[in-house]
Parts: structure tokens; sequence; C-alpha cells
């Protein structure tokens, strides 16, 4: 199980990677085991925006469907439209060609309540 | 038969094991005089006095094996070949339950992979599910993709005042509590470039029916590229038979395309049960409601099919799920699987053309009659709208007493400037005799009435 240490993460099992003020975000490698093969994306349209926790869009395997919480609140300036053709990018690659969707952060300040990879890896654990 | 596989023997030790001694000292809080209460019932009648009094019963209706039938607007009679019934009726289909199991399955499961092809055939669409319970509730579902598709985020339903008034109320009992306002219907005289003017930023989708509740073909021409331009969806009903000869809704631009499935070897049986038919484009395909079935191979290599996209369906994304619905009519599809395989390409359209051409003499012979008028100005395929010199109900009950004949459908129940108007469906099934009949029945009604 892999928990990159430049990143941060949320209870609902996303990642992201922060750069000034630009984010990345994705499906944690926790997460991706858990559901199994992925099978489809559901991405936001760029320029959307979302307020922080809520859902920018889901993830679907062949056993369940989950919606995907956007870590920070922000606008959509891009989209992982490789995914369309190969979901499964997320279960082989969460960090990198698995990412889902790239914004703009609108308040910085909410990275300061999200979980660092020790405290998402013991948060893992205790979930089994 | 005993349908109780309990015998007196396995009774007592079950009792015997929880300390029981008699089934009566389970039921302490039933008060006695309600346990064995008298019921007024008859006598118990011999099965051949059962089904004499059934019989009676069932002789006391008008029926279109005995009556001309001339009343459409949504159920239509159609010939239902004897085929239908042979593959209906083998216990294998009749008592199948819903597919779960798909090793169990594949008769099943095929059958309705093979209607939902015939389905994409026929509406020009690239996916169809596996039936919902009628043209209404598909039409409604129809409804629910296109908020789904447009994320919540608009609320306007452009609704056609010539859609079936039934399916336009069921449309009204789904989306209600949802926040939605539905416009256009308001308007019962509105034709389709009346609803494209109400098109906006805030438009859901446009629901348009062609054949329309009048019978009459709508112009498509540019109201899909309309629709599409302010991003709403395009949802079309349509008769399945009228696709044999008509422009398919797939091919003029329609997002959701939903019929009444009845008139694919369906019986009338007094309202149902009847086949709502759905199909979309594949863009859609996550977001459409009901039952799928998809092709696959099993472990061996070998092609099996399998319900398929699953997380849909409520059972698994709950609140979230595209429906509330988690059926479909498997009969009934198998039924129209039946009957279109039957009739095959020529076959629907021999039966399709048959509809038009009977319908358009109809029409001839009715308008020529002194003191009615048909009152369409669109070309129609087997139904059309015939103003009368008398109320409907009046002249309904002169036909069906006179003439034998089932008059058609009273318009002003539903539209209020169509009073005195009366739609007449006329199908394969009704030969000259019976509409140079009409024809009389009706002139007499002017003269009699």
């Amino acid at each position: 199980m892999n928990f990159p240490t430049d990143l941060k993460y949320t209870k609902s099992d996303e990642w992201i990677r922060v750069k000034g003020s630009e984010a990345e975000a994705g499906l944690t490698d926790y997460a991706q085991s858990h559901l199994s093969d992925i099978v489809y994306v559901e991405l936001p349209e760029v320029g959307a925006e979302f307020k922080q926790g809520t859902s920018f869009g889901s993830i679907e395997s062949v056993k369940a469907a989950s919606d995907l919480n956007i870590p920070a609140s922000g606008s959509i300036t891009a989209v992982n439209e490789s995914l369309a053709d190969a979901p499964e990018a997320v279960n082989s690659d969460p960090y990198g060609k698995g990412w889902i969707v790239k914004f703009t952060l609108s308040d910085a300040g909410e990275l300061a309540g999200l979980m660092d990879a020790q405290a998402y890896e013991a948060y893992c654990n205790e979930r089994g | 038969m005993t349908y109780i596989p309990h015998t007196d023997a396995n009774r007592t030790e079950m009792l015997e094991a929880i300390g029981v001694k008699s089934l009566e000292e389970l039921f302490p809080a039933v008060p006695d005089k309600v346990k064995f209460p008298e019921l007024r019932l008859p006598a118990a009648l011999s099965e051949m006095e059962a089904f004499w009094e059934m019989q009676g019963l069932s002789e006391a209706n008008a029926d279109v094996n005995h009556y001309a039938c001339f009343l459409g607007a949504g159920a239509y009679n159609h010939y239902v070949p004897h085929t239908v019934d042979y593959v209906l009726r083998r216990s294998e289909f009749y008592t199948a339950y819903t597919p779960y199991q798909p090793e169990v399955s594949q008769g099943t499961l095929q059958a309705m992979f093979e209607y939902q092809s015939m389905i994409c055939q026929l509406t020009g669409m690239d996916v169809s599910n596996a039936s919902h319970y009628d043209g209404a509730t598909s039409l409604a579902e129809g409804v629910l993709l296109a908020l789904n598709a447009t994320k919540g985020n608009r609320k306007k339903i452009v609704l056609s005042p010539a859609v079936h008034p039934q399916y336009r109320s069921v449309v009204r009992t789904y989306t209600q509590g949802m926040g939605v306002s539905i416009v256009g219907d308001n308007n019962l005289k509105a034709d389709v470039a009346d609803l494209v003017k109400l098109l906006d930023k805030d438009t859901v989708c446009l629901v348009v029916q062609s054949p329309n509740f009048f019978g009459q073909i709508e112009n498509m021409q540019g109201v899909a590229d309309a629709v599409h331009a302010v991003g709403a969806l395009l949802i079309v009903a349509t008769d399945p038979i009228g696709l044999a000869i008509l422009t398919p809704p797939g091919k003029y631009g329609a997002d959701v395309v939903v019929a009444e499935g009845q008139p694919l070897g369906i019986p009338l049986s007094y309202g149902g049960p009847y086949l709502g038919i759905f199909a979309t484009k594949n863009a859609y395909v996550r977001k459409m409601a009901g039952r799928l079935v998809g092709e696959t191979v099993d472990s061996d290599g070998k092609r099996g099919f399998v319900l398929t996209l699953s997380t849909r369906e409520q059972h698994i994304r709950r609140e979230k799920a595209t429906s509330n619905i988690c059926t479909n009519q498997g009969l009934l599809a198998l039924a129209a699987s039946v009957y279109l395989a039957t009739m095959g390409k020529c076959g629907l359209d021999q039966v399709a053309r048959l509809c038009w051409h009977k319908s358009h003499y109809a029409a001839k012979r009715l308008g020529n009659l002194k003191g009615y008028s048909v009152w369409n100005n669109k070309p129609f395929f087997k139904e059309f709208v015939v103003k009368m010199p008398k109320p409907i109900e009046v002249v309904n009950e002169f036909l069906l007493d006179e003439f034998d004949i089932i008059g058609g459908y009273d318009l002003g129940r539903d539209y209020p400037h169509l009073k005195n108007h009366m739609l007449i469906a006329v199908t394969e099934t009704n030969n000259k005799t019976e509409i140079d009949d009409l024809a009389e029945g009706l002139k007499e009604a002017a003269e009699q009435l």
C-alpha cells in the first residue's frame, strides 16, 4: 500500500498534490485496491467550481460506485480525458497517470484540515 | 395439492422442541372472538358452476373479437400472431423470475438481449434497456435521465401538450417534490414551433410525441439542433409500429426514445400489463434506469449474457441510483421480440402500411359525411381526429348499441377546445366493411340523435 509523503489526504480517500495555487487530485491506492477494477470515471466540466468536500464526479468499479469529493475548494482547470479509454490507470498508477482533476485553489487555508501521509496511513489501518 | 409442507408429525416435533403443548398456545394475543369469525361466504361452487359464472361475467363485456374497434389513444388493436403465445407459454419463460443468477438464466437473458437489439434497430438509438412498465413510466424515466444528465442544475421541462395526457400526468407524479417546473402544456394548443421558443439555458429537456396523441406526425426538422444548442436533451415518445415506415427519432437527433410496446404482440387486456420501451445514446447509458442485459464470454470463452452496469441500480447506488424502479416486463418484452421476429422487417412494414392506408381511407370516408370534418392539418399515421355534430359519448353509445362498433376517444375529456372531437384509430385489423359500417353508423347518428 502506497502513501506518498508529498501528498495530503481526505477521509473519503482522495489525495491532493499542491504546487502554489494549483492542485491535482485523485483516488488513493487504498481506495482503488478496495474498489477493484475501475471501469468508469465520471469527470466534471472544466470551469466548474466546487466547495471542499462536495462531489465533483464519481468512480465506478464492477461492484460499486463512489462519489469523488474535492479535497479543497476550487475551480477545475483540467480533467484526465485518458481515463475514458483507460480507467484502469486509477488502479495501476493512482498517484501518477491515474490523476483525475486539476484545479485552482480558492482557499489554501483549507489544506491545514487534511491528513498527511502518516495520519492517513493510520486511518487506513484502523479501518482494515 | 398441498402447499404447506409440514405434516402433523412435523408439527408435534416442533411444538415439543419449544415446550408448547398446542398451536393455539402460540397466539394468546389474538382475542378469541376474532380467531375464527363467521365468514358470510356463499356456498362453494363446483368447477362446472364456477366456469359458467365466470363465462357469464366475461360475456357481458364487449371485446375486440366481437366488435369492430376504432378506439386507440395509446393502446391499439393490432393482430397478435399465434407464435407469441406458443413461445410465451413455455413454462421456462412463463415462470422465470429475475435473471440475477446468469448461470441458470441464459434463456431469459438472451431473449432480453435480442429484444434490446431489435429496439435499437427500430428506434435508431445505441442502447435499449430491458423495458419499463409502460410507455408512461418510460417517458417519466426519460425525464429523470435528462435531469441527471444536466447535473441537477436546470429546472425547466418543456412538455408538448400533444403528448398523451396520461403520460404527462405520470411525468408530474414522478417529478413532484423535485423543484422542477413543467411548461409547454399549459397551452393545450401549442405546437412544436411554440415549444421551441420556450427553450433556454434552464431547460432540462423538450418532450415531444410523434406520431402525437392526435395521430399527427410532428415536423422535427431542426428541433434537435435547437434543443442541443441550449444544452438540453430531446426526448421523443413514439409508436413502435410506425417506426417501420416513419423516420426513427434516432435519425433526427433524439437523445431518448420511449414508446408503449403494447402494439407489438401484446393484447389490449383492458389496460395492461403493457411494455415500456426505452432507448438512448451510448453517452447516457450510465444514466439510464432499468435492467440492462450485456453480451460477454464465460471462463471457457463461450458467448453468454448477464445483467450489466448494475452499479446504476438502487441496490448499489441507493439514493443516487438512476431510478427507484428496478424491474422490467420480461414476459411482455419476450412477446414483443417474438412478434418482431415473426413479422420481420417486411412484415412490420406491411402492418404499418396497412394502418396508414386504412386510416386514410377512413378519414376520407368520414370527412365526406355531412356534419363531420377531419380536424388534422398535418400528416397522420394510424389515428386522426373527426369533429362531430353530436357529443362523442352519445355517438359512441349509438355506435355500440346499433352497429356493434367500439367508437373512438372523446378528446373533450382532456382538451376542452376539442369538445365533440373523436380520436379514431384504424389498424391492420379493421377491414373495409367495418370502416364503411363506421361511416354508415356516423351518418345515421347525425340523422337520428
